[in-house]
């Protein structure tokens, strides 16, 4: 490998990446765009649940429970309903997630000590939403109930009766359970294999195209050469994408940095190394720059998006789902983003990870070489 | 660095796509110096030759040796003597004169303190001094083939691969581009080129012409002509084109009347026996002769002939 030649190869590609401002302007510009976009879209909190509440009993008891909905930060009560109709509708026009209906004698089991029944009604066509708003639900009541009861017990016994289990939950590395604590590092990782897939996806393909691929065929240029000093005139960019999404992360959503800059750092130069090599690969074997393109996007945004537990847990996948995840590199640059950010673990528990992104740099390095010379019939 | 007396070898040389034969048993020697021009219409075989002997392709069968090295064995060695231009003057548009030097520089491993001067001299050469930093993309084909040029020598090869350098350039930029050439064969480089212009295969040292994938002549252009003039080729100027060629054909001895500029070409079986009786067939019909000579036969009627031949024997 000569040192010159790599140079003048990278020299001259970043030449081309800089000579074009409109794509050095998306390289520059796309990944904070995205993670703002998707950063504040992908919210998967489930908080002010717009609700109706029908109460046909009209008591103090009632109003009481009603208040205790109105108290919780995942209800908001937009309006009370005259009748179980109103609620009805409103579930079908998508004004309202969820409708109480409390029935007319609902204060008066209650002081007669029986069994009151109140009804949630809930859309079920957000299946996800609508089961954590009803776990939501049953606890405000099942708290109610048994407050209720308890008053009514000391009262009767005149005594004060301990609760006796009181559990005090604690959430560890992301304490106030906000999904944007793992949704924006988990996203820096999938923009930046997007962006690498961008850059790099016509690469090779246009000067297939152009001719120069044979031109500089017939230098003494290595394709281990070509594909290095490719590789490193997009990193410079890369890197830069990755510093300003990181930061961007740390003070414009607040996700709590934990861990170790340096090997935050090294971990991404692995990764993004890996991710130009596979976009070089990608352009190497399409025969178009169209194709190039295409593949580049499919090969790179669905696999980190769908399969690298960046939103959707790997755990619940089905088995054979579960194996091809583990060809996905994003998937190992995520867990080590979210260790660094959240966890703030070290390479003592990172390096399984760390030791695939380095395997699978070089190993798609040597692809994307072969592939190369190979372009010598 | 093996010294070797011949700039290119090539010996039964053989190039297959699947069943189509591209290459078919070529051979032939190219002497440093000299400027050897690869003739031949589209789709004969030219390119894929060259692209063998530059490495881009492997041969089928047979042997190449480029410089003392063999082309399929040490492809390296090869590439470090050799210079190529391919028909598209493939250069990095959206990079200036001056980088496209600089990189092709670079990746032929010209040493640092060398670049400069050699740039200098690229630039020079081509007479790009004055737009050394315009942009590639800017320049009209006859510049840009002058740069492609000095992309392909800014390393000083020792042989010059060039596959229809002038094809798309204007009559004048042709002509500037044969005389860089000229200069280059002066200094002491073999250069290989490829064109289908028959007038410039007369500027050539010695042509080989590839019909279907063979050589089917190969010499200096004045042994070709000679070796190969068989018909007499007479030059006729009358007062009425159209009468002479009525009264020539069918004439005994007439084997073809051709119209050429003012004046007919007349293809006859032996020259100085013919000419008595096309004056006086003309004379018959009242057409005034004003000039009737034997010509020499250009490189393109010599070549039209052979392939003509070839096509009669294949047929």
């Amino acid at each position: 490998m000569s040192f010159r030649r790599t140079r003048a190869m990278f020299g001259k590609e970043f030449r081309h990446i800089v000579r074009d401002p409109r794509s050095l302007t998306m390289a520059l510009a796309m990944p904070l765009l995205m993670l703002l976009l998707f950063g504040y879209a992908l919210n998967l909190d489930v908080d002010r649940i717009p609700t109706l509440v029908y109460d046909a009993d009209h008591s103090a008891t009632s109003r009481e429970l009603i208040q205790r909905f109105q108290g919780s930060r995942y209800f908001d009560i937009r309006g009370f309903a005259e009748d179980d109709r109103a609620i009805e509708q409103g579930i079908d026009r998508n004004t309202i997630l969820m409708g109480i209906s409390i029935p007319r004698d609902y204060s008066q089991r209650i002081q007669a000590g029986e069994r009151a029944n109140i009804q949630i009604l809930l859309d079920g066509s957000d299946s996800n939403t609508a089961s954590i708003a009803l776990g939501y639900a049953e606890s405000i009541m099942g708290s109610y109930a048994y407050e209720l009861r308890s008053v009514g017990e000391n009262r009767s016994m005149g005594l004060t009766l301990n609760v006796p289990i009181d559990p005090r939950l604690r959430v560890w590395y992301n304490n106030t359970l906000e999904s944007k604590n793992y949704v924006v590092p988990g996203l820096v990782g999938v923009i930046l294999m997007i962006i690498a897939a961008l850059l790099t996806s016509l690469t090779v393909s246009r000067e297939f195209e152009v001719g120069t691929l044979e031109q500089l065929l017939s230098t003494p240029v290595r394709a281990s050469e070509i594909v290095l000093g490719k590789m490193l005139a997009f990193f410079l960019i890369g890197a830069v994408d990755a510093l300003t999404s990181i930061l961007a992360g740390i003070y414009v959503f607040h996700v709590p940095f934990r861990g170790s800059v340096p090997l935050l750092a090294a971990t991404t130069c692995v990764f993004l190394s890996g991710a130009f090599f596979m976009g070089i690969l990608v352009s190497a074997v399409a025969k178009s720059q169209l194709l190039a393109f295409q593949l580049g996007v499919l090969t790179s945004f669905l696999p980190s998006f769908l399969l690298s537990g960046f939103i959707y847990a790997i755990e619940n996948m089905p088995q054979g789902i579960q194996v091809i995840t583990r060809f996905v590199p994003a998937r190992y640059f995520i867990t080590i983003l979210k260790g660094i950010f959240l966890k703030g673990v070290g390479l003592d528990v990172l390096w399984p990870e760390f030791a695939f992104l380095a395997g699978f740099a070089t190993l798609v390095f040597f692809l994307a070489t072969r592939k190369l010379s190979q372009k010598l019939a | 660095m093996p010294t070797s007396e011949w700039a290119v070898e090539v010996d039964g040389l053989t190039k297959n796509f699947g069943s189509f034969k591209a290459v078919d048993r070529v051979s032939f020697r190219v002497g440093n110096g000299e400027i050897f021009g690869f003739l031949g219409p589209n789709g004969a075989g030219k390119s894929t030759v060259i692209r063998m002997l530059c490495g881009l392709l492997r041969p089928t069968a047979g042997k190449a040796v480029v410089c003392g090295y063999d082309v399929a064995t040490e492809p390296e060695q090869v590439r470090l003597q050799l210079g190529y231009m391919s028909q598209k003057f493939s250069l990095y548009d959206d990079l200036s004169v001056e980088q496209n030097i600089d990189f092709f520089s670079g990746v032929y491993g010209v040493p640092k303190a060398l670049r400069a001067t050699r740039k200098q001299d690229v630039l020079r050469m081509a007479g790009l001094e004055a737009r050394r930093h315009q942009l590639t993309r800017q320049l009209s084909g006859g510049w840009k083939q002058r740069l492609a040029l000095g992309c392909a020598i800014v390393h000083e090869p020792r042989v010059l691969f060039l596959d229809e350098p002038t094809s798309g350039v204007d009559p004048i930029a042709r002509r500037d581009f044969w005389d860089l050439i000229y200069q280059l064969s002066a200094a002491g480089r073999t250069v290989f080129v490829s064109t289908h212009y028959m007038d410039e295969a007369e500027y050539c040292h010695r042509v080989a012409l590839m019909y279907h994938a063979r050589i089917i002549a190969l010499g200096a252009p004045e042994q070709l002509k000679r070796q190969l003039g068989t018909y007499g080729l007479l030059h006729l100027d009358s007062s009425d084109l159209l009468e002479s060629m009525h009264a020539l054909e069918g004439e005994p001895g007439v084997r073809d009347v051709a119209v050429f500029g003012g004046g007919l070409h007349v293809t006859v079986n032996d020259a100085n026996a013919a000419m008595p009786g096309i004056r006086h067939a003309l004379a018959r019909k009242g057409v005034e002769v004003r000039r009737l000579d034997a010509i020499p036969p250009s490189l393109e009627d010599v070549f039209v002939a052979l392939i003509e031949a070839e096509e009669h024997r294949g047929a």
